[in-house]
């Protein structure tokens, strides 16, 4: 396995582990509440993952990935919502069988871009399609016209206003400021009870893998050295004869649909979906998760989220002053100190010393060339 | 749409419509000539120059009531103190945040955009912490309540008026600072090549420092000017801070008088079209409007033609 084109030995290693702390460690040591929470956090992780692709190794940062993890939990909830809202269920409404906040805002008929919501195929392929396509038009519009860096960032971010406004501002259609609440069953089986949280969290995890093993390939193919070789310069890339943009185009496509995976996640685990995961705020608070984690590094934005996400829960819950506080000044020390996040400090600090202890161990006999072994030993 | 007025009403409705949408130009303007001298002089991204026009909000509402406390016969000249300190407040800020963040980060304009976005956070928290959390409103002076009738079917706020003149004001100062100062002149050398402006003997880092403080400090008598029309709250100047990078961007980053027309489109479409249909579509549409034509003219309306 050691050669293999998708992973050499240590990130096969950190995979593994991954895959056993989520799969077994984290089920086994929490209750289902604290269980769920993990499950709410990691839908972010699939934001941190497409990011990494997007910024770290294209370069590109996007702050308008809310709106794709919007898109992807929106068209989950409007699915489960029409579901939720079957003509028994709603009996009491002046209208039945339309979602309750329809009703409340004198909507008499399904709006037409509901009434394919009714097919669950149909709502998986939106899930993936809607974002994709949306990002394959931004993307269009500006890489093709070399639109990049803060421009893009900025532009990113008014598109993430536009979608905040739209949905809090068309009630009817959204559920408004609320949101898409009261969301019961998933083809007739219920999605709240605890069994129910728990099957969700294996699938969610189970994605995650995927999404991750991706992710991977992404990197070790030829595409992911032509993303990083963009990042750094630019234009010998394109006067070698690559079309940048399309390159861009696609690691921003991949990152939307990373996002919107995650967002129909989020509408399934926690039951609920409001646009207040859509907007600015949200979408910078993801950068910031990667940003942790390490731009550059695929299961370090995954830790990265965990973590800021748990700090966030505790912190809020025992000290909502200073949490702003500590995420204001996260963002600072991260960008000064620590560009690179926790897989810089792992890779700089603890790497190496792991590395050295095991050289150590299989130099035993010889005694004192540790140091020289470590330096060729490293497994990357 | 336009069947029920007359056409006396539908001009009245006009002009009142352009007014509401000149006083929004002004705040637009005064926000973001700070951000064009920051951005568009300097590249930096700074997320937190909203909280740096709410400083001058908040610097202005203390004033306001320190005169009420101390110097009641003093009360209708106290705007004018307040701004200046709030000038000298948000442009001493900056600077400080200058030379313990920016400098840093100047070949990293991606993440300084990451940095002032956290800053602007631990700025909201001190100001909830030591504000409020409520919104507060200041006390305008006599003079400048009531409205101007001009005819008898429109009428115009007099602090709106006021707020133009400002508005004004400081647009011909800024001017006049960069094209005509030798500190201006400076300031656009180290633009175009801070290796030669450097090699002819300016101090780069001094006018990084300082255009950078005044580029805050505008901000915060934009925020001096906001308190005038509306009140403030911790959170207020995040609502602002999308629209004006638009409009700077929107503008041409490097140019002033782009700055000023984008300005002027952008809040003239959008209190036109408040009228029309509510408030929030009416913003989503100038939104996409301005998007839609940034994805076809990149550079924006009014771009230097330079020489990479």
């Amino acid at each position: 396995m050691t050669d293999n084109r998708f992973f050499n030995r240590s990130e096969l290693i950190g995979i593994l582990v991954l895959a056993v702390f989520l799969v077994v460690v984290l089920p086994l040591s929490l209750d289902v509440f604290r269980l769920n929470l993990v499950a709410k956090y990691l839908t972010y992780a699939f934001v941190a993952l497409g990011l990494v692709i997007c910024w770290g190794y294209g370069g590109i940062l996007s702050l308008g990935q809310g709106v794709f993890f919007g898109l992807g939990g929106y068209c989950m909830a409007m699915f489960l919502k029409l579901e939720a809202s079957s003509v028994e269920n709603t009996k009491i409404q002046s209208t039945p069988g339309i979602p309750d906040f329809m009703d409340w805002n004198q909507i008499t008929a399904l709006p037409f871009f509901w009434k394919p919501f009714n097919s669950l195929t149909f709502t998986i392929a939106a899930i993936i399609l809607v974002p994709g396509i949306f990002a394959l038009i931004i993307g269009t519009a500006m890489f093709k016209r070399r639109v990049g860096g803060t421009y893009f960032a900025i532009i990113t971010q008014a598109v993430a206003a536009i979608m905040t406004i739209l949905i809090v501002g068309q009630q009817g259609y959204t559920g408004g400021i609320n949101g898409m609440t009261d969301l019961r069953t998933l083809k007739g089986w219920d999605i709240r009870p605890d069994h129910a949280k728990i099957v969700l969290y294996f699938f969610e995890v189970g994605c995650l893998l995927v999404c991750i093993m991706i992710a991977q390939f992404v990197r070790h193919s030829k595409l992911g050295r032509i993303l990083v070789a963009m990042r750094e310069k630019e234009d010998r890339v394109r006067f070698s004869g690559y079309s940048v943009a399309n390159f861009k185009i696609f690691a921003f496509c991949i990152a939307a649909v990373f996002a919107a995976i995650g967002g129909a996640m989020f509408a399934l685990n926690v039951g609920f979906m409001s646009p207040s995961f859509v907007g600015i705020v949200p979408s910078i608070e993801m950068v910031i998760y990667t940003a942790v984690g390490g731009r550059l590094s695929i299961l370090g934005a995954i830790y990265g989220t965990l973590l800021v996400n748990f700090a966030k829960t505790s912190l809020s819950e025992t000290f909502p002053e200073l949490w702003l506080f500590g995420l204001g000044g996260l963002f600072i020390a991260v960008v000064l100190a620590f560009p690179n996040g926790l897989a810089g400090i792992w890779g700089d600090y603890v790497q190496p010393r792991i590395d050295r202890l095991i050289a150590s161990r299989k130099s035993k006999p010889d005694g004192w060339t540790d140091s020289s072994v470590a330096d060729g030993a490293p497994a990357e | 749409m336009f069947g029920d007025y007359s056409l006396g009403d539908l001009g009245s409705i006009f002009v009142m419509q352009g007014f509401a949408g000149l006083i929004l130009f002004s705040v637009y303007v005064l926000m973001a000539l700070g951000l064009a001298i920051i951005f568009g002089q300097m590249g930096v991204i700074n997320m937190a120059h909203g909280e740096f026009m709410i400083l001058g909000a908040y610097v202005t509402w203390m004033t306001s009531n320190l005169f009420q406390t101390y110097m009641p016969s003093l009360f209708g000249g106290y705007f004018f103190l307040a701004m200046i300190l709030a000038f000298v407040a948000s442009g001493a800020l900056g600077m400080l945040v200058e030379w313990a963040l920016i400098r840093h980060l100047y070949k990293r304009p991606l993440d300084t955009l990451l940095a002032t976005w956290g800053l602007s956070l631990m700025l909201q928290q001190a100001y909830r912490s030591v504000f409020g959390a409520r919104e507060v409103g200041v006390e305008l002076p006599q003079w400048m309540l009531g409205s101007l009738h001009v005819t008898d079917s429109i009428e115009v706020p007099i602090n709106g008026v006021f707020v133009m003149g400002l508005t004004a004001l400081i647009t011909i100062a800024v001017a006049y600072v960069m094209f005509r100062s030798r500190w201006g002149r400076q300031v656009r050398a180290v633009v175009q090549n801070r290796v030669m402006a450097g090699a002819v003997g300016i101090n780069t880092e001094k006018v990084d420092r300082y255009t950078f403080g005044l580029g805050c400090g505008i901000a915060g008598i934009a925020g001096s000017a906001f308190t005038m029309i509306g009140s403030t709250g911790p959170t207020s100047g995040q609502l602002y801070i999308v629209d004006t990078f638009l409009v700077v961007v929107f503008g041409g980053a490097a140019s002033l008088l782009g700055t000023i027309a984008s300005a002027f489109s952008i809040s003239q479409t959008q209190s036109t079209l408040e009228f029309f249909m509510s408030g929030s579509m009416a913003k989503v549409l100038t939104l996409l409007a301005v998007v839609g034509i940034l994805m076809l003219r990149p550079q924006g309306l009014f771009a230097l033609k330079v020489r990479k």
